[in-house]
């Protein structure tokens, strides 16, 4: 494990903060996804600092190397990325739907015209 | 048969696990490659159908012979990705796919009126995507594996979902996709958590190195992390938000398919996570879960019963049934007694008969009169009698009227609740399901003492290819409350191993 | 035929007619005749194969399944069941009859509907009166409730929807909220919910616990119509006349006390109860219903009102009986059962005949009807006379051994509950017979234009009068044959 104190993991929590804190505090739908992918982020990075190991190389087997990382969190990542790289393609196609639909990506005009919708 | 073709058999068979995963997902390349609407309709038949047979049969080597352990590409767990399949998710492989066969054999008829046709062999292959990913999610011994599935799934619900006729089915599927992935990604939170303590990701090899650990702030986050993002996934009250909008603008058939399998096999997964990875001393014991998830399960089973009786839509007010239904599976949960969870668990399996039932019951009235507003229900009960008669044997389900499934689920949450001592609980669940009798009666109400208005276009009853599916559910939701030995020898066997109870 | 496989049968047998019925549904002489040839060919089953064994003292008993652990849907007939399907299937056969005339004569829509629940109905009275533990009593209870929805509501006008709202609201509210709970409870303390002799209740919960769950018993069942869980009988007048009848002779409230008669006794045990004296509160709730209901009754006009509160108040008579929690009470209790349904269907049945036959339902606009109905009246006198409690009328046994309990229980205030609600009835039920028999005809309001010889005003057809006549005789019958409903009752008291 990362042994220069828990300041990685202090950074993981600061970006899921924000894109949490984005997602819900921005109205503009392609800010809200550009938060999800920061939320999204930060859990790589997370898995990415377990995985390292100080002064651990890449495991590669090699003459002189007896300190390796761990590899499993990073290839875990690869597939964590293939989704979140999915979920925006997917997100951004709706807010492409949702903007052709209703000619605004603001949260809160669709909000509105929805609630005109319903009454 | 030739001795070649008898190995053969046995062969498939031993590979039954990983088939029913593989099969749907390459199934689904085809459904694309067809692009013929029937043609793929006739793949996705065959697939599911196959499924089911096959969990049917996995079901019945459980019960004879034992958990079930297959090493993918033949590498041995834990270092291996294992697919396990015991009692519990045998029970749950078993209701995910009939429900999708069923609900699939429905799907024509509505999805002609709902989804322009040249989409409907790409919305086959999101469909079969999604069984993936939920039999995927249950069958897995890996806990990555079930993020990868989750996510699998619910990328394509989210497709599925904004295939809805309104504008409003775009939104309602971009705020499920931005709720699911938060959910999804603190569930890998979670596993990474539990990675960091145990160094595995074998489920079975993390419950024993975290009962050797013990509990620590890692693991109490952990769990919170892991209860985030299923809850999330299981729209636990409150993080249903979602639900509603996602069930009531979504084409009657996803919503059908939808309410009956993905919030049950996110049941399971926390169900699996609290039991088999945590154990339950640990998350009971020390962690408290109970503390947590009981009153959130007792204000979803009020609230969300209390708001559906305010629902003019009436997919909306099932949506809304919904959650207050995955109170009782939380509650059962929560109880942390034999008793409460097979109450859980059964009503995991009843909820999706019952649910599925009245969704294609939407599904038929949509088709008829192009709305499930409260209006269009008037004078149902005489111009489509065998649907609403559908509607009202589930809707007497749902309240929990003796003799069907409801009523099973009931007893078994009353019974553990009183076993715990808990009587103001046992008094709570009573009254609840009162709500769901004012709910349910308002639209039969409707349907059999409202005349319809005097202008209102003739309508004939619905197709048989919607009509045998809602009757089969329908039927389903009695027969499992009186022959009870399926549905509740499943569950109460599953209940007393996941607390290592002697069967 | 085993007696056995006849309890199944008779259970089955309603529901065989309702194939018929629906089958028949355009042709309304063949459908009536089936409704007909069902209700005699069950109350056949009932009294030529089941009564006899049972009054030889057996107990014939049919399995059916076991839907969950520890709880069987099963049969068991004993002598309380007995009568209580005896009632039940005898008098759907008149109210069969008397629907047919009041259903024709009053141009009643959807009237196979109302034939098919009614059926469902009584298939839920006997599968009520035959069930061998708690849990198949609730299935057929719910079953009642659900069935008989429809009637209430059969209108559907908005007055009817509301009505048929509060009668299933109170009545699923207490099933669902009080007696599903008992059952649960019952379950988890006794570890089974069979009826058997003596209770099963003894030794396994104690004071206070018995008095809470005495209380969900008698308060779930909210069929008995013990105050305050009575509204939805006066809400359900509103149905036609013989669903009325039906309501509150034959199955509804008739399997609600039923319920809590046979819970008194094979649940907690008579024993048990005169033990602890867990039952002393519930004689003061049903003294308080009998002597309130009475009073209410006074001050209505209605007669379909008046005779809905009559029932509350003598519904609380055979819960009484059973909370004296003495064997003379019990007997009392059971035989009230019977006797009552006689006499309070006659008065039902006569003021469907009114109806029908003077489009009256106010009993201040009943003056001198006697003279042009004379055997409505005639038939209501009879009927009256027997719920009142006087000789040589059936219902004057059932209110002889309530007497006698409450001197076995040394309750001499109950006595005297009973005395006052007797001349409280009269009070309330004498006036229609006076006024129609003494009082000259109005000649006010809209009666001006039909005159003192209105065609109008006569007897009802003739199956509408014929069956409150019967059932009128029968209140005499009965006077004379309670010897042999006192014998198959004794079976209770002395097994």
């Amino acid at each position: 494990m990362f042994e220069g104190g828990l300041y990685p993991y202090w950074i993981v929590i600061f970006l899921m903060m924000t894109g949490l804190y984005v997602v819900i505090s921005r109205d503009n739908l392609v800010k809200k996804v550009i938060g999800l992918n920061i939320f999204q982020v930060s859990v790589i990075m997370f898995y990415v600092a377990m995985g390292k190991v100080r002064g651990g190389t890449a495991p590669i087997e090699a003459e002189g190397f007896t300190i390796y990382s761990n590899p499993l969190p990073h290839v875990l990542m690869l597939t964590a990325i293939v989704v979140g790289v999915a979920t925006t393609a997917l997100a951004l196609s709706l807010v492409v739907r949702i903007n052709e639909a209703y000619a605004t990506i603001e949260e809160d005009e669709i909000r509105e015209l929805e609630r005109e919708e319903e009454a | 048969m030739t001795g070649g073709e008898a190995d053969l058999i046995t062969r498939v068979s031993d590979d039954l696990p990983a088939l029913q995963i593989a099969v749907p997902l390459l199934s689904a390349a085809i459904c694309l490659l067809v692009r013929r609407a029937r043609a793929a309709w006739a793949v996705a038949m065959v697939v599911a159908w196959g499924s089911f047979a096959s969990a049917c049969v996995l079901l019945s080597r459980v019960l004879q012979s034992g958990t079930i352990s297959y090493a993918e590409g033949g590498w041995r767990p834990p270092w291996g990705i294992e697919l396990r399949i015991d009692l519990l998710n045998a029970l749950v492989l078993l209701v995910v796919t009939g429900i999708c066969a069923i609900v699939l054999t429905a799907s024509p008829r509505s999805l002609d009126q709902e989804v322009w046709r040249e989409h409907h062999h790409k919305f086959y292959a999101l469909y079969l995507l999604c069984m993936t990913g939920l039999a995927g999610m249950t069958i897995t011994g890996d806990a990555f594996n079930i993020f990868v599935f989750l996510e699998i799934s619910s990328l394509s619900s989210y497709a599925l979902i904004a295939q809805g006729t309104t504008r409003r089915a775009l939104t309602s599927s971009l705020q499920y996709l931005v709720m699911g992935t938060i959910g999804g990604t603190f569930l890998l939170l979670g596993i990474g958590m539990i990675y960091m303590v145990t160094g595995t990701l074998n489920i079975a090899d993390m419950a024993v190195q975290l009962a050797a650990v013990g509990p620590n702030r890692t693991v109490l986050v952990a769990l919170a992390c892991i209860g985030i993002g299923t809850g999330i996934k299981l729209a636990v009250f409150p993080l249903h938000i979602w639900l509603p909008n996602a069930y009531t603008y979504a084409p009657a058939i996803v919503t059908a398919f939808l309410a009956a399998t993905a919030t049950k096999v996110a049941y399971y997964v926390l169900v699996r996570f609290v039991f088999s990875v945590f154990g339950a001393p640990l998350a009971f014991g020390e962690l408290r879960l109970d503390a947590v998830l009981m009153p959130l399960a007792i204000a979803a089973m009020f609230a969300g019963s209390f708001v559906a009786i305010f629902q003019d839509d009436i997919k909306r007010m099932l949506a809304y049934s919904s959650v207050a239904q995955i109170g009782y599976m939380v509650l059962g949960l929560s109880l942390a007694s034999v008793s409460g969870l097979t109450g859980g668990l059964v009503h995991l399996f009843n909820h999706a008969i019952m649910k599925s039932g009245l969704f294609l019951v939407m599904a038929a009235v949509v088709l008829r009169m192009g709305s499930t507003r409260l209006d269009a229900f008037a004078g149902l009960g005489r111009r489509m009698p065998f649907t609403m008669a559908a509607f009202v044997v589930a809707g007497l389900s749902l309240i929990g009227v003796p003799l069907t499934v409801g009523f099973v689920s009931k007893w078994y949450l009353v019974v553990g609740a009183i076993e715990g001592g808990l009587w103001p609980v046992a008094v709570l669940i009573l009254l609840s399901s009162l709500l769901a009798l004012i709910y349910i009666w308002r639209v039969v109400e409707v349907a059999y003492f409202r005349q319809p208005p005097e202008d209102a276009p003739e309508v004939s009853e619905a197709p048989a290819s919607l009509l045998v599916p809602i009757w089969v559910l329908a039927g389903a939701t009695v027969f499992f409350g009186v022959f009870t030995s399926l549905s509740v020898g499943l569950a109460s066997a599953a209940a007393r191993m996941l607390f290592g109870v002697e069967l | 035929m085993t007696v056995e496989t006849a309890v199944g049968l008779a259970v089955l047998w309603p529901l065989a007619g309702i194939g018929l019925i629906a089958l028949f549904r355009r042709w309304p002489n063949v459908r009536e005749t089936a409704t007909l040839l069902t209700a005699g060919s069950l109350f056949a089953i009932v009294a030529k194969v089941i009564l006899p064994a049972v009054m030889a003292g057996g107990r014939p008993r049919l399995d059916i399944i076991e839907v969950l652990p520890g709880l069987q849907l099963a049969f068991e007939v004993e002598p309380l069941g007995m009568l209580f399907a005896l009632v039940a299937s005898g008098l759907w056969i008149v109210t069969t009859l008397y629907s047919i005339g009041y259903m024709r004569g009053h141009h009643e829509e959807n009237q196979t509907r109302f034939y098919i629940c009614f059926a469902l109905a009584i298939s839920g009275a006997v599968g009520v009166a035959f069930a061998a533990n708690v849990f198949t009593l609730f299935v057929f209870y719910e079953a009642i409730t659900l069935s008989t929805y429809p009637l209430v509501t059969h209108h559907g006008t908005e007055a009817a929807k509301r009505a048929g709202r509060v009668y299933l609201g109170i009545l699923m509210g207490t099933s669902v909220g009080f007696l599903l709970f008992a059952l649960v409870w019952t379950y988890l303390a006794a570890g089974t919910t069979e009826f058997r002799p003596g209770g099963i209740l003894a030794g396994q919960i104690d004071g206070w616990q018995l008095i809470v769950l005495l209380g969900l018993y008698a308060f779930g069942t909210g069929k008995a119509a013990l105050m305050p869980f009575h509204r939805w009988l006066p809400a359900a007048m509103v149905a036609p006349t013989p669903v009325s009848a039906l309501l509150h002779a034959v199955a509804v409230v008739k399997a609600g006390v039923f319920t809590v008669l046979k819970v008194l006794v094979y649940v907690f045990g008579i024993d048990l109860l005169a033990s602890t004296d867990a039952s002393r509160w519930l004689t003061w709730v049903a003294a308080f219903t009998i002597i309130a209901a009475s009073i209410v009754a006074l001050t209505k006009d209605n007669l379909k009102a008046r005779l809905a509160y009559s029932t509350i108040s003598q519904l609380s008579y055979i819960v009484l009986g059973g909370a004296l929690a003495t064997s003379a009470g019990v007997l009392g209790g059971g035989m009230h059962i019977a006797m009552h349904a006689v006499g309070k269907i006659t008065l039902f049945f006569c003021a469907g005949a009114i109806l029908v036959g003077a489009h009256k339902t106010e009993i201040s606009e009943m003056d001198g009807l006697g003279r042009r109905m004379p055997f409505t009246f005639g038939a209501f006198l009879l009927g009256s006379l027997s719920v009142i409690g006087l000789p040589p009328m059936g219902g004057s046994w059932s209110k002889w051994y309530l007497m006698l309990g409450t001197v076995e229980a040394g309750q001499l205030t109950m006595m005297l509950v009973l005395m006052a609600s007797s001349l409280l009835s009269i009070a309330y039920l004498m006036p229609v017979v006076v006024r129609g028999f003494f009082r000259p005809p109005t000649a006010d309001g809209h009666d001006d234009q039909d005159g003192e010889d209105s065609p109008k005003i006569r007897e009802a057809p003739l199956l509408c009068v014929m069956p409150p006549v019967l059932t009128g005789i029968g209140c005499v019958v009965l006077f004379f044959y309670a010897d042999d409903i006192y014998r198959l009752l004794m079976g209770i008291v002395t097994p």
